[in-house]
């Protein structure tokens, strides 16, 4: 089984260096794409081997690569690499930062080579210091050995690469709250359109990718849209990073082909529930997606099956809710987080965050009311999809609706005995 | 007023950018790195080098999570108190830092060596529960060894 974005990985050692890295077949990509392809043929096979985007969207990249304005050769454009993983339960990025910085490089080298930007950022959150050093350290050995800077390979193709580590704020993450976060203002999201394809930083043609898919990017290039493809069994292209958070033996984080079951994930990857544990649900993708239950162990992490269980693959890094943990209050520190973490710009989301925080408040403190769950039916309709200007309310919206549905008694049993049952 | 060290590094910074104002992040986190906080007078020194009005300026400082308009000790705990955490029991963690420091989230120790925050996801929930002290990440917390991780910080 091939796992491209791990295999050079091991946290026994430091990651390896540009020359170690350059010696295991590192920066080949460069070297093909900028010596060998134009930036068309470069986007064209990244549009076919159907990477899609990891930061949760699924968008094909190519394709979101393809909506850049490329007419103009004197244009300036940028390429973001969105490092700024904050979804409660997401720990993915991480390994791929800390463990191999130079292939996250190489894969923005090769993407900006694609839309002919010349510079790009890293958008690293604060709370990752040690790969804030890391990656220092690799962009400057990345300069030194002229795969950053002025012409390239004596290609002609200059990029200048900047880490940029943020102060903190959820909604960085969102591509065009964090245009804003490094243009220096208050990171509240923009109206699209226009699109940050066509103005996004400073007004100018930008692309934001996730720090998975750029890192993929190299391997693609390297061998081809087929073999993507080929490395999982069914519709979904590529591995996928997946990770476990919760009560199970072996918390952690997996390279896998897309495909993987949540029953294998849980199972073989993560060695099962602790002893005396029982699983009772998960969040299959992060904070921000809708429970799973027992009857979807059998559903495979790719795009299309976990949308068709009701929920989405987001991030890949699952929550579990175990029997010894009350869901009231698994959601009510959901929702604190989201309405803490609101920028506040629109009212839906300002306004009903907090106040679905309180109503789970009272009902896990044992002053809830029965109509207080029609209340909060009521708000996930009102903070649904199109309500708000972004989807960080109805990302929120999602743990809450489907714990209505599939832990409905636990909300009435807390009603009704006026107390958490679990404390 | 700004020391000619701040000065130097800001315009670093603004060297980097299209335009001037877009630097203003990080002039809050040079002069909080050397300060601790952002006074009052600090904001008005760094709004006026960025020529960018105070409101303006103090609009972003209080958007960040991590730039601070209140003085701050010396040591800051940052506790996760996010999803995977809960699940492992931050609470728990939590309680014996506010027995221990006789503070609760947002307040300061007297002596000013402590101050103590709740924080969204650290990243690192395979290894729940966490909590940041200044750059160090502490992971599979337990509270027997809280006490020896506060020690180190004096």
């Amino acid at each position: 089984m091939e796992m491209p974005l791990t295999q050079h990985i091991s946290f026994n050692r430091p990651p390896l260096n540009l020359n170690d890295y350059a010696h295991v077949g590192g920066y080949q990509g460069v070297h093909r794409a900028i010596k060998a392809m134009t930036p068309q043929e470069v986007m064209t096979v990244v549009q076919e081997s159907d990477l899609k985007g990891r930061g949760g969207a699924g968008f094909n990249t190519g394709t979101k690569w393809s909506f850049v304005p490329m007419n103009d050769a004197k244009q300036t454009k940028y390429l973001i690499a969105n490092a700024d993983e904050m979804e409660p339960g997401a720990f993915k990025d991480r390994l791929l930062l800390e463990g191999n910085p130079h292939q996250l490089i190489e894969g923005m080298i090769v993407s900006a080579y694609a839309i002919q930007a010349n510079t790009a950022y890293i958008f690293l959150r604060w709370a990752y210091k040690k790969a804030a050093r890391l990656l220092r350290q690799a962009i400057d050995e990345a300069y030194a050995a002229g795969y950053l800077g002025n012409n390239i390979l004596s290609s002609g193709f200059n990029l200048e690469m900047h880490l940029h580590t943020g102060v903190g704020r959820y909604i960085c993450g969102e591509e065009t709250a964090l245009l804003n976060a490094l243009e220096g203002k208050r990171a509240t999201p923009r109206t699209k359109p226009p699109f940050p394809q066509v103005s996004g930083l400073f007004g100018k043609p930008t692309i934001v990718n996730n720090v998975e898919t750029l890192s993929n990017i190299p391997h693609i290039i390297n061998k081809g849209a087929d073999w993507f493809k080929d490395l999982s069994p069914g519709a979904d292209a590529g591995t996928k990073l997946y990770g476990i958070s919760g009560k199970v033996n072996k918390p952690g984080i997996w390279e896998l082909p897309m495909h993987t079951t949540i029953r294998q994930l849980i199972e073989e990857h993560a060695g099962g529930m602790k002893d005396g544990f029982k699983f009772r649900g998960v969040l299959p993708g992060g904070a921000s997606t809708d429970f799973l239950i027992e009857e979807h162990l059998d559903v495979k992490m790719d795009y299309k099956s976990v949308a068709a269980a009701g929920s989405r693959l987001g991030t890949g890094t699952m929550i579990i809710l175990d029997d010894h943990t009350c869901p009231v209050g698994f959601v009510h520190n959901l929702e604190h987080f989201f309405a803490q973490e609101s920028c506040g710009w629109c009212t839906p989301c300002r306004e009903g965050l907090p106040w679905t925080e309180k109503i789970l408040l009272s009902i896990e403190n044992g002053q809830g009311r029965m109509e207080d769950l029609e209340l909060l039916e009521m708000h996930t309709k009102y903070m649904g999809p199109g309500s708000t200007f972004c989807a960080l309310a109805p990302g929120a919206m999602e743990p809450l609706q489907s714990s209505l549905k599939y832990f409905k008694a636990d909300f009435e049993k807390h009603i009704n005995e006026k107390k958490c049952p679990w404390r | 007023m700004l020391t000619a060290e701040e000065i130097r590094k800001i315009d670093h910074e603004i060297a980097l950018v299209p335009v001037r104002k877009a630097a203003c992040i990080e002039a809050l986190k040079i002069v909080q790195e050397h300060r601790g906080w952002i006074s009052d007078e600090s904001l008005l020194a760094i709004a006026a080098h960025i020529e960018m009005s105070a409101e303006e300026l103090d609009s972003v400082a209080t958007f960040y999570n991590l730039i601070f308009r209140k003085p701050v000790g010396r040591n800051i705990i940052l506790l996760c108190d996010s999803i995977s955490c809960y699940v492992m029991g931050y609470e728990q963690i939590y309680d014996h830092l506010k027995a221990r420091l006789n503070i609760k989230f947002g307040e300061t120790t007297p002596d000013a060596r402590f101050t103590l925050l709740p924080n969204a996801c650290l990243g690192a929930c395979d290894h729940a529960p966490t909590l940041m002290i200044n750059h160090d990440l502490y992971k599979d917390l337990t509270i027997n060894e809280l006490d020896e991780i506060l020690k180190t910080y004096k």
